[in-house]
């Protein structure tokens, strides 16, 4: 008899034989037709890493990629069939992964790859009119809380991971510059955008991810960096259809 | 176990397609003989977004097949339960005309392998496939199809006749059947064994639906033909032969045109359904 784990353990060892009692026809042991369900999965996976990586691709290019991918979908195969999910595990592994140490930026643009992924994904957002916002006097605007769209997140780098991202994506986009940068990815319609933020921006998203009031993320962001420009970045999450709800006093 | 009294497919019986976003407007615009769509399941599973806002207004118009790929219901294991529920969320918010599988598995204890793998058909698996098959019947409270698989390879311990097999669960669990004609083309070709007497065996009384597409052409290690299912190409004139075959012993039945990989323009497509139409002897109703 054949078992499943038996039959399986073969098909991701290339070097490994079809299990005995897998057979062509006239009972001759199954060589090349066992290859056929080996190569399928080996391929249908690897092209699902590419559809979601294709920056990651591009940066180390497809001879890398494929062996890449070979190691990275036997030790992370999918944990389930819904495949939009897939490569959750690959930032993770590219850290640790010895052949990619030279791109140390790598696992960051995985990162930001699959928030965007994430962001096609993610549940519409409810209608909002930005008067609410706009109509609120300064100090209850502070003691606000903001709702963002399921599709808000903020990826931050030490690396100028958006002008990696968009050199590689953007044929007219400018060489990257140096040091950390963070992007903001949005979803204003129905395809993600990611927009560059300085890093007191990105501190101020991340503390409203978090839960944070308006107050207290903007002073956060203060912090970090006096500079902070608060109606730039409620222009930009405005503009990005990123604020679902402002509530007038935060949540306890 | 359901109700077991042959029950009409809500498909139309004319040709469908399996949608590509790629061709939503062109489905919306000229959908030639087109009247109905499939979607692989685990494609609309996500929270929103394009695939569900395309499929809502796909659905306002077309009928809709939900077409599982990754239940593994030939697997040792239990059900996935995540997925199921996934798919019991899917197919009650979109209430589709009919839901499909396949007799494969994908799914061991490591993961999933997107790939649909082969089953020895015997007792004892035949009742876990039946198993499989009672437990998605009523979790989704609806009855299913079960695809016969294209196969590249056979088990030592089989028993049963694959035609027997697919009989045997359609009685037990009271499924419905998806006969791939392409699959049953690339199986006999692979196996060494007769088609036509394949579909001659075939219960045509317990199916719901018709597959078509293409496949790949290789060779084995003896150098014996080896064909894969790849939907990657038209379907060859063997394959249309078999499904005429099939609508004069069993009527017409809707009838997929399935292409997933190097998929076509528009046109190219609506040609396959074109002439899946003129098979089935009626052009889809005109509104």
């Amino acid at each position: 008899m054949t078992g499943q784990a038996e039959f399986l353990s073969a098909l991701l060892d290339a070097e490994c034989s079809a299990p005995d009692g897998v057979l062509g026809p006239s009972g001759r042991p199954a060589g090349k037709r066992f290859d056929v369900y080996r190569n399928n999965v080996v391929i249908s996976l690897t092209e699902a890493l590419e559809t979601g990586f294709p920056v990651v691709r591009k940066l180390v290019g497809d001879a890398f990629f494929g062996a890449m991918a070979g190691v990275f979908l036997r030790a992370h195969p999918p944990s389930s069939p819904v495949l939009s999910r897939y490569g959750e595990a690959l930032p993770g592994f590219l850290k640790s992964f010895p052949p990619a140490a030279s791109l140390p930026y790598l696992p960051d643009v995985a990162r930001l790859e699959l928030a965007l992924r994430h962001a096609y994904h993610a549940a519409d957002p409810a209608p909002f009119d930005a008067e609410a916002l706009s109509n609120l006097p300064p100090d209850e605007l502070m003691s606000a809380t903001l709702s963002l769209a399921p599709a808000v997140q903020v990826v931050a780098s030490p690396w100028p991971i958006h002008g990696i991202w968009r050199a590689n994506t953007d044929a007219d986009a400018p060489p990257p510059g140096a040091g950390a940068q963070a992007a903001l990815v949005t979803r204003p319609g129905f395809d993600p955008v990611a927009t560059a933020l300085d890093p007191a921006a990105a501190v101020f998203v991340e503390a409203l991810l978090a839960g944070s009031g308006l107050g207290v993320a903007a002073e956060t962001a203060n912090e970090a960096d006096p500079a902070f420009d608060l109606s730039q970045i409620l222009g930009l999450l405005l503009a990005q259809r990123a604020i679902t709800a402002v509530k007038e006093r935060p949540t306890l | 176990m359901l109700d077991t009294t042959p029950r009409e497919s809500r498909l139309p019986n004319c040709p469908g397609v399996g949608f590509k976003s790629q061709h939503f407007d062109g489905l919306m615009t000229e959908p030639g003989p087109v009247g109905w769509i499939e979607i692989h399941a685990e494609n609309y599973m996500g929270a929103g977004g394009r695939p569900l806002a395309q499929l809502r207004a796909l659905a306002e118009r077309f009928a809709v097949s939900v077409h599982g790929v990754g239940l593994s219901i030939g697997a040792e294991g239990r059900l996935d339960p995540d997925h199921l529920a996934r798919l019991k969320h899917l197919v009650g918010w979109l209430d589709p005309a009919s839901f499909s599988e396949h007799l494969a598995w994908s799914t061991h204890d490591t993961g999933y392998f997107n790939d649909l793998l082969p089953l020895p058909y015997t007792e004892a698996t035949l009742a876990r496939v039946c198993a499989h098959i009672d437990e998605v019947q009523d979790t989704l409270g609806r009855r299913m199809l079960l695809e016969n698989p294209s196969t590249y390879l056979a088990f030592a311990e089989t028993t049963l006749a694959e035609v027997d097999f697919l009989r045997e669960i359609a009685q037990r669990t009271g499924c419905g059947l998806l006969l791939d004609v392409n699959n049953v083309f690339v199986s006999a070709t692979n196996q060494q064994t007769d088609p036509i007497s394949y579909l001659d065996a075939f219960p045509l009384e317990h199916v719901g639906e018709l597959h078509l597409g293409g496949h790949d052409e290789d060779r084995d290690d003896a150098g014996a033909p080896l064909l894969i299912d790849s939907h990657a190409a038209p379907v060859v004139d063997p394959v249309w032969t078999l499904y005429s075959h099939v609508i004069a012993r069993g009527g017409a039945r809707p009838t997929l045109i399935e292409w997933d990989t190097d998929v076509p323009d528009w046109p190219e497509l609506r040609a396959e359904a074109d002439r899946a139409a003129t098979y089935l002897g009626a052009r889809a109703p005109v509104e």
